[in-house]
């Protein structure tokens, strides 16, 4: 039983904590979120020196190697800063699709472009009938000559606005809820018939919708074979959802010891309200909670890196456990705060935000828990 | 044990209905419905409408121009209220000062406010909370000195609720620091707030909207005939003001309209997606909190019915607290897990009435997560839930 890092993890790990200590307060992630991007192009191209963006790709394609408990490492810690990088939507979204099913022409051209940290890239992996089903799309694609002809709509596309590349997948065969006949297509975002209704999110991020209305593409921008994308956007959407529980649970560890660390410093009735026993045993919840939470998403890392049987329900299992019990954590340190925790100004609120959008992404609690009950014995 | 309405209620209930069906005005309704913000004239212009019905003053005793409406009464036009969407009235005036001045006031003061509190000529806001002061109200820190024929007022309000609309504020204000108890030397205090020294500052929470306000007073003049009752006594006062907001903040009337409004939603298709009804993990939520909604209506109902027989709503107006607030909250969370990947986008610019863009989502989808953030502040203010169990503790069981 060994639950240290390993060397080249501790320094990736270190790294990540000083830039979040150093570089990455509060105020700085707010300027950062209310700017035109949405974040820093510069603290992007940091996180691309740094090697950040190159994490969880292959050696051959130019990465570290990484696996799922290196992305847990990092977004354990990019929740910790709240940090609104595109990571998740380059990194884990774009660039999942990228490793898994581009042919050696297409890494080059888009995978090396996403690790060094010049291009911005995103998945559109729902559409807005489609609520968590990754195999109900109904954006089609015809055959074009060489090329294809793309018509449809896709929902909440993190970083959509700002990304120079989409993935979108489109039906060229069968019907909206079949596996097969889900062809990936790596298409510009400048490409005519791309309409883009950009939008905040409420937890200070950005997202898009887009319209596809004959949109020609040309052949090479098929990633993988056609019909067959399914696949990997299932096991991309899996590593996603992995990466933003382990965000949450970063999220939750700071809202408890915030929590804990308010409790000592707010005096009501002459005394610091954290001598309330009414109060520290829902501390010591928090306290449990997130512990729990930890130690889940430890096995759900590894479980999930080693692939075979018990992967998806790793996944499934820290997302329903963030997505009840880290919510209710939230709640609990919002409550605590008093008046405090509604405000704006405090990053308490902004912490519960992030959480609470977690929770609507890649499945709800609820979602996953049925996943969990349909399992066979 | 009789709950069915008489003949006479319902022909109340007729009469209730054909206003809200017929003087509800339209541009108000329709800002409701999409849960647009409503401007200060908007809320002005509808209680200015209830007051040309006589029904603004719908707890006030007939001789201030009140209803005299029984408590049965009082539930019907909550309950007619809440289906017809209408906006919340804003309780400071109505609720809050206008009660205690019509109970504590002296005449001149009676004359003086209590028209314009009921015409909603004059906007109030409640000035209890201060930085240092929550939980612990008793604390509070400002200072109202004697001088001459009025007080001098220095100190911080905060938390003030629409502050920044406000003409007028009621404040707790210490008169009196050489005391036994925290709560004697308490003064209850109407202030103007184009009084030199008051200042407004904004304290935007959570979900974006400038709801709250930071209030300093320096050396604020304000005439000793703004002293509401006996110098020193504000606590008392404040406290029988403190237990109506409780039972008003239940808000068991809306939270109904809220479960079924919700329950017409997820039989339908959004998208051509499934409807949610075929969703049993939902359902069942959906049905406990049904379940609790209805417990507290009864459990309001016995205390209105208690109030009837001649008792000011006493500590058990925690019980409505919590778990009107516990149930609001509840039934936030369902409107957010209705809407799935379309509670993310923040986009309250689009219910705005002059908005040209694409709007995005259906309904209150895009509403749900910042309804959810926002109403966090339930269980919060009107003495937090935290307090109104110490309260129940101590007052009910004698613990
Ligand atoms: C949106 C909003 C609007 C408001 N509007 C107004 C207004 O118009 N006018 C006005 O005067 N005030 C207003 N308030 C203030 C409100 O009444 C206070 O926020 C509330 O009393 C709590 O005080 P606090 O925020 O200082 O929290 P604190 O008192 O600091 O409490 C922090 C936490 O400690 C808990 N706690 C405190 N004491 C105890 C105890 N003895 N035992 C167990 N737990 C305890 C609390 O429950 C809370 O969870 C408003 C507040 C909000 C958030």
């Amino acid at each position: 039983m060994d639950f240290s890092l390993n060397e080249i993890q501790e320094m990736l790990a270190d790294s990540i904590d000083k830039f979040i200590d150093n570089e990455y307060d509060f105020d700085t992630r707010q300027k950062h979120a209310a700017s035109a991007a949405g974040y820093n192009p510069d603290v992007w191209s940091t996180f691309a020196e740094l090697g950040w963006t190159a994490v969880p790709f292959s050696e051959d394609d130019g990465g570290f190697d990484g696996g799922p408990v290196d992305i847990m490492l990092m977004m354990q810690r990019f929740g910790r800063g709240l940090v609104v990088e595109p990571f998740l939507a380059n990194v884990v979204l774009a660039g999942g699709i990228l490793k898994r099913v581009a042919d050696a022409g297409q890494k080059q051209r888009w995978l090396q472009a996403i690790i060094g940290g010049e291009l911005q890239a995103t998945l559109a992996f729902t559409e807005p009938q489609a609520g968590y089903d990754l195999s109900d799309v109904a954006t089609t694609a015809k055959p074009d000559g060489d090329g294809w002809i793309l018509n449809g709509r896709k929902g909440f596309v993190p970083n959509g606005a700002t990304s120079e590349l989409l993935i979108v997948p489109a039906r060229t065969a069968g019907e909206p809820g079949d596996e097969s006949g889900i062809t990936l297509f790596a298409v510009a975002a400048d490409t005519q018939g791309i309409s883009c209704n950009a939008y905040h999110t409420i937890d200070g991020l950005r997202a898009a919708e887009f319209r596809l209305d004959a949109v020609k593409v040309a052949g090479d921008t098929v990633l993988g074979e056609a019909g067959a994308g399914y696949g990997a956007l299932d096991e991309t959407i899996a590593d996603a959802t992995l990466a933003v529980c382990a965000e949450a649970v970063g999220i939750m560890r700071v809202l408890k010891d915030k929590t804990i660390e308010y409790s000592k410093s707010r005096s009501q009735f002459g005394v610091p309200i954290g001598s309330f026993q009414a109060l520290q045993h829902r501390m010591v919840d928090m306290l449990t909670e997130c512990e729990q939470a930890q130690s889940l998403l430890i096995w759900a890392a590894m479980t999930h890196a080693a692939g075979g049987e018990d992967a998806s329900r790793a996944v499934s299992s820290i997302k329903y456990l963030v997505g009840t019990s880290g919510q209710k954590l939230g709640e609990e340190a919002v409550q605590i705060h008093g008046g405090m925790g509604v405000t704006w100004d405090l990053d308490v609120a902004h912490y519960f935000k992030r959480l609470t959008a977690i929770g609507q992404m890649f499945g709800s609690a609820d979602w996953h828990l049925d996943r969990l009950a349909a399992r066979a014995a | 044990m009789q709950v069915t309405f008489s003949a006479e209620e319902r022909e109340f209930r007729e009469e209730v209905r054909a206003f809200f069906r017929d003087e509800y005005p339209e541009d108000i309704r329709e800002k409701q419905a999409q849960g647009a913000e409503l401007d200060p004239e908007d809320q002005v212009r509808w209680q200015q409408l209830l007051h040309a019905k006589g029904w603004a003053g719908i707890n006030w005793p007939v001789e201030y121009g009140g209803t005299g409406w029984s408590p049965v009464q009082k539930y019907i036009f909550a309950t007619e209220e809440a289906n017809a969407n209408a906006p919340i009235i804003i309780p400071f005036g109505l609720s809050m000062v206008g009660p205690v001045i019509y109970t504590f006031g002296n005449d001149e003061q009676k004359q003086r406010f209590l028209p314009d509190i009921l015409a909603s000529r004059v906007w109030w806001c409640q000035g209890y909370s201060e930085p240092g002061s929550g939980s612990d109200l008793a604390s509070l820190k400002m200072r109202a000195e004697l001088a001459g024929d009025h007080f001098v007022v220095n100190g911080t309000k905060t938390w003030t609720t629409l502050g920044q609309h406000a003409d007028w504020i009621f404040c707790l204000a210490r008169t009196n620091t050489d005391v036994a108890r925290r709560q004697e030397g308490i003064s209850f205090l109407l202030v103007d707030m184009k009084t030199p020294g008051v200042s407004v500052k904004p304290i935007i929470l959570l979900d974006g909207t400038h709801e709250v306000n930071e209030i300093h007073f320096d050396n604020v003049k304000v005439p000793v005939d703004n002293l509401v009752g006996e110098e020193g006594k504000g606590w008392t006062y404040g406290k029988v003001l403190l237990q109506h907001e409780r039972t008003n903040i239940a808000g068991v009337a809306r939270s109904r309209y809220r479960v079924r409004r919700l329950r017409k939603q997820v039989q339908k298709s959004v998208r051509g997606a499934s409807p949610l009804a075929g969703d049993k993990n939902y359902m069942r939520r959906l049905a406990a909190v049904e379940v609790e909604l209805k417990s507290l209506e009864y459990t309001e109902l016995r205390t209105l019915a208690a109030v009837a027989s001649g008792n000011a709503p006493g500590p058990e107006s925690s019980i409505l607290k919590i778990k009107g607030t516990e149930i609001q909250q509840a039934i936030d969370m369902l409107y957010l897990q209705a809407s799935g990947y379309y509670a993310l986008p923040y986009v309250p610019d689009q219910y705005a009435p002059d908005f040209s863009g694409e709007t995005i989502g259906e309904g209150l989808e895009t509403q749900s997560a910042l309804r959810y953030f926002n109403n966090r502040k339930a269980s919060i203010y009107g003495g937090s839930n935290e307090i109104q169990k110490n309260i129940i503790a101590k007052h009910v069981l004698g613990l």
